[in-house]
C-alpha cells in the first residue's frame, strides 16, 4: 500500500495584484484503493491542488508539505512526480505539435517505467485500451491532441492513466464538457485502473454526475482554499440536493 | 500549440531603420507607382534596366525587381530597400561592395558516374542562360566569378545522384558560380554540401530542359563564422518538375535566395526549406515563384526552429500568377517554432495574382512557441525537458526531412537537430 499525504499546504500565485493565497491550509490523506471526491465551488482552489501536486510551475507553496511514501513530492521535478507514481489528468491538455500519440505513448511509458516497453505487446495493449475507451485507431497517428474535441482530449487522458499504471491519479474536472456516453466510457476507464493497479484516485469535479459511475469511498468540500467539510459517499448526495449555497452562505 | 500570425512591426523591422514608404505588415502595397525619391527601385533606374518589367509595371510588384548582370546599376546598399530590409549588412562581410578576389571555396563531384563536372571560362556563353542577377550582392558575385562549374545530368539519365561538396577554406570575400543543367528527361538528385568556412557570393543556376526531374539539396552546414548570400535561380521548361530543397544550420549569416521560372506548361516546382537558428545566426531565405506560363503548378513550405538569444531568421516568400498564367495552382507556407526566448522570426508571405482564371493559390505563415504548457504537459507523463524539446522539435522539422528521399542524407540532418539541440543551454 502507498500513502499519499498533503500536509497543512499553503499556495500561492502572482497576480497583477501581487501574490495571491488560493490553498490556505490543506490536509488530506490518499492510500491506494481509495477514492476521494474533491467538491466545491468554482474557484474554490480544487484544481490548485491538482495542479500543485503535479508541479506546475505557476503554483508556489509557500508552506506545508506533500509526500509520497514519506518521500517529499515537492523536491521533485514534474518528471520525477510522474516516474515516482502520480498522473494528472488535466482540465485543458494542451496540443504539441509535430508528436505522434503513438510515439508520446511509448516515449512516456519508457521514461515512467525505465525501460523501453516490448513492442509487440505495447502495441497490443494501446489498441486494447483505445479501443476500450471507444477511441477511433486513426488518433494513434495523430499528433497529440491536435484537433481533438474535448471529450476526445479527456478520453485520451484516461488512455494514458490505463497505459501508464500510476499509483496516484488526480483528475481535474475530467468529467466537464462531457455527454454521458462519453462520462460513463471514463469512468469505466479509471474504475479498471483502480480494480487493475489498486490505483489511488483523488476526482475534482464540481458536479455531482460523475459519483454516479464512480463510488467515492470519501467526499471532501473545498470552500474558499480549505476543507470545509468532510464525509462519505452520502455527502455527495447531500450537496446535489443542497448545493453549494449552505457553505457560502457561511462564509458571507 | 497556439498558432499566431506573424506580425512585422515596422519600426523594430531593422534597429535603426525608418519605415519604408510602400510597405506594411502585410508585405508589399500593390498600390499604384510607388515613385518616391528615397526607393532604391524607383524612378529611371528600374525602367531603363530592368528585364522583367519595366513601363507599366508597379516598382512595388516583384515583377518590377530589377535585374541586371552589372553590379554598376544597382544602387549602393542603405539596408533600408525592402529586400535588404531584415538583414545587417554590417555583418555580410562586404560582399555587396568589395572586389570579390578571394579564394572561391573548393567543388568536388561525387556520385553517378554519367554525370560530369566541367569548368568553363566566365564569358562562356552557357554562364546566364537561366540566371540573372537580382540583387547587388549577386550581381558582384557574377562581376567576379572566376568562370562557373557546370554540372551536367545527361539526357535520359535514370536515378542519378551527385554530390557536390563546396569546402570553403578561406574568409577572403569571395565569388562562386555553378550550372547545373538537367537535360531533357533526366532524372536527377542533386546535393550541394556546403561546408568549411568561406564569405561567399554564390550565383547558383538550374537549367531544368523539358521532361527532366530534377531534386536538389541545397546543405549549408558551414562552420560558424561563414558568410554566404546564394542566389539560386531556376528556369523549369515544359513538363518537368524541380523539388529544391534548402537545409541550413551552419554559418553566422547566411541568405539563401532561391526563385524558380516556369518556361513550358504542365511542370511543377516544389520549394522547401529547413532552417535551425541558434544564437546570433541569421539565417534568412527569400523565395520566388514566379508563374509566366499556364496550367503549373508550385508548392511551398520552409519550416525553421529558433533557439538562444539573437537567433533571427528571415522568410520571405513572393509568389507571382502572371496574367498569362491561367489554371495555376500554387500554395506557399512558412511555419517557424520559437523554442526559446530572445529571438526573432521575420515571415512575409507575398502573393500577386494578376488572373482569376486559377485553380488556386494561398499562402500561410504561422509562428508559434514551444511554451511552458507544452513543456509541463510533457514533462507530466516522465519525460524530462531535453527529451520533450526534441520529441517536438523532430516532430516539427521531420515534414520537411522527410522530402530529401535519402535515408543516409535523412540520417545526417536528424543528427545535426540532435546536436543543435543538445546545445541548448536553458
Amino acid at each position: 500500500m502507498s500513502t499519499l499525504e498533503i500536509k497543512d499546504l499553503h499556495v500561492s500565485i502572482d497576480t497583477e495584484q501581487g501574490e495571491k493565497e488560493i490553498l490556505k491550509g490543506v490536509s488530506l490523506v490518499i492510500n491506494t484503493n481509495e477514492t476521494h471526491a474533491i467538491m466545491g465551488p468554482n474557484g474554490s482552489g480544487k484544481s490548485t491542488l491538482a495542479s500543485t501536486i503535479a508541479g506546475h510551475p505557476r503554483y508556489k507553496v509557500t508552506s506545508g508539505s506533500i509526500t509520497l511514501d514519506g518521500a517529499d513530492v515537492l523536491e521533485m521535478s514534474v518528471d520525477e512526480r510522474a516516474k515516482a507514481g502520480l498522473f494528472l489528468a488535466m482540465q485543458y491538455p494542451v496540443e504539441v505539435p509535430g508528436v505522434t500519440m503513438t510515439n508520446f505513448l511509448r516515449t512516456a511509458k519508457t521514461a515512467i517505467d525505465g525501460e523501453a516497453p516490448k513492442l509487440r505487446t505495447w502495441t497490443k495493449d494501446v489498441k486494447e485500451a483505445m479501443a476500450k475507451l471507444k477511441i477511433d485507431a486513426d488518433f494513434a497517428s495523430r499528433n497529440v491532441n491536435e484537433g481533438f474535441s474535448g471529450g476526445e482530449k479527456k478520453r485520451v487522458e484516461i488512455l494514458q492513466m490505463e497505459l501508464f499504471k500510476p499509483k496516484f491519479s488526480i483528475l481535474d474536472e475530467t468529467d466537464s464538457g462531457l455527454d454521458v456516453d462519453a462520462l460513463k466510457t471514463v469512468s469505466e476507464g479509471v474504475n479498471r485502473a483502480q480494480e487493475e493497479n489498486q490505483m489511488g484516485t483523488l476526482l475534482i469535479t464540481h458536479y455531482t454526475r460523475i459519483l454516479r459511475y464512480i463510488k467515492p469511498d470519501f467526499v471532501h468540500v473545498f470552500v474558499d482554499g480549505r476543507i470545509a467539510e468532510q464525509g462519505g459517499a452520502e455527502l455527495a448526495d447531500r450537496l446535489e440536493e443542497e448545493g453549494y449555497d449552505r457553505f457560502l452562505n457561511v462564509q458571507a | 500549440m497556439s498558432e499566431t500570425t506573424t506580425q512585422i512591426p515596422e519600426e523594430k523591422a531593422r534597429i535603426g531603420a525608418p519605415s519604408i514608404p510602400g510597405f506594411t505588415e502585410e508585405g508589399e502595397n500593390l498600390s499604384p507607382l510607388n515613385d518616391s525619391a528615397s526607393s532604391p527601385l524607383a524612378g529611371a533606374s528600374s525602367k531603363s534596366h530592368s528585364h522583367g518589367g519595366g513601363e507599366g509595371v508597379t516598382d512595388s510588384s516583384r515583377a518590377g525587381r530589377l535585374t541586371s548582370y552589372n553590379v554598376e546599376d544597382f544602387p549602393k546598399l542603405t539596408g533600408r530597400e525592402e529586400d535588404w530590409r531584415f538583414t545587417p549588412l554590417k555583418r555580410i562581410g562586404s560582399l555587396h561592395t568589395a572586389e570579390l578576389t578571394g579564394q572561391a571555396p573548393k567543388v568536388e563531384l561525387t556520385g553517378s558516374e554519367n554525370v560530369t563536372l566541367r569548368t568553363v571560362a566566365a564569358d562562356d556563353a552557357i554562364r546566364g542562360n537561366a540566371f540573372t542577377p537580382d540583387d547587388r550582392v549577386s550581381a558582384n558575385g557574377w562581376k567576379y566569378a572566376d568562370g562557373a562549374q557546370v554540372l551536367t545530368i545527361p539526357a535520359n539519365a535514370e536515378n542519378t545522384k551527385s554530390i557536390l561538396r563546396i569546402t570553403g577554406e578561406s574568409l577572403e570575400p569571395a565569388a562562386q558560380h555553378l550550372i547545373i543543367v538537367a537535360e531533357e528527361n533526366s532524372e536527377a538528385m542533386v546535393v550541394i554540401d556546403h561546408v568549411g568556412s568561406a564569405v561567399l557570393a554564390q550565383n547558383i543556376e538550374f537549367d531544368v530542359r523539358q521532361g527532366a526531374r530534377l531534386r536538389v539539396v541545397s546543405l549549408q552546414a558551414w562552420e560558424s563564422d561563414a558568410i554566404h548570400a546564394s542566389s539560386q535561380q531556376a528556369v523549369v521548361a515544359k513538363d518537368a518538375t524541380f523539388k529544391h530543397i534548402v537545409v541550413t544550420f551552419g554559418g553566422d549569416l547566411v541568405r539563401v535566395n532561391p526563385s524558380a521560372r516556369f518556361a513550358g506548361e504542365h511542370a511543377e516546382i516544389e520549394l522547401y526549406g529547413l532552417y535551425f537558428a541558434d544564437a546570433g545566426q541569421h539565417l534568412e531565405h527569400r523565395l520566388f515563384v514566379d508563374h509566366a506560363v499556364p496550367n503549373c503548378k508550385s508548392n511551398v513550405l520552409y519550416k525553421g526552429a529558433l533557439q538562444g538569444k539573437g537567433a533571427h531568421t528571415v522568410w520571405v516568400g513572393d509568389v507571382l500568377i502572371q496574367k498569362a498564367a491561367v489554371g495555376t495552382d500554387s500554395y506557399e507556407a512558412n511555419r517557424n517554432l520559437v523554442l526559446t526566448d530572445g529571438t526573432r522570426a521575420d515571415s512575409v508571405p507575398n502573393l500577386e495574382i494578376e488572373t482569376g482564371l486559377i485553380d488556386g493559390a494561398g499562402h500561410a505563415s504561422t509562428t508559434g512557441r514551444f511554451d511552458d504548457e507544452h513543456l509541463f504537459y510533457l514533462m507530466a507523463r516522465g519525460i524530462d525537458e531535453k527529451t520533450a524539446r526534441r520529441l517536438v522539435v523532430r516532430g516539427f522539422l521531420n515534414e520537411i526531412v522527410q522530402q530529401i528521399g535519402d535515408e543516409q542524407l535523412e540520417e545526417r540532418l536528424t543528427d545535426t537537430i540532435e546536436e543543435e539541440l543538445a546545445a541548448t543551454h536553458l
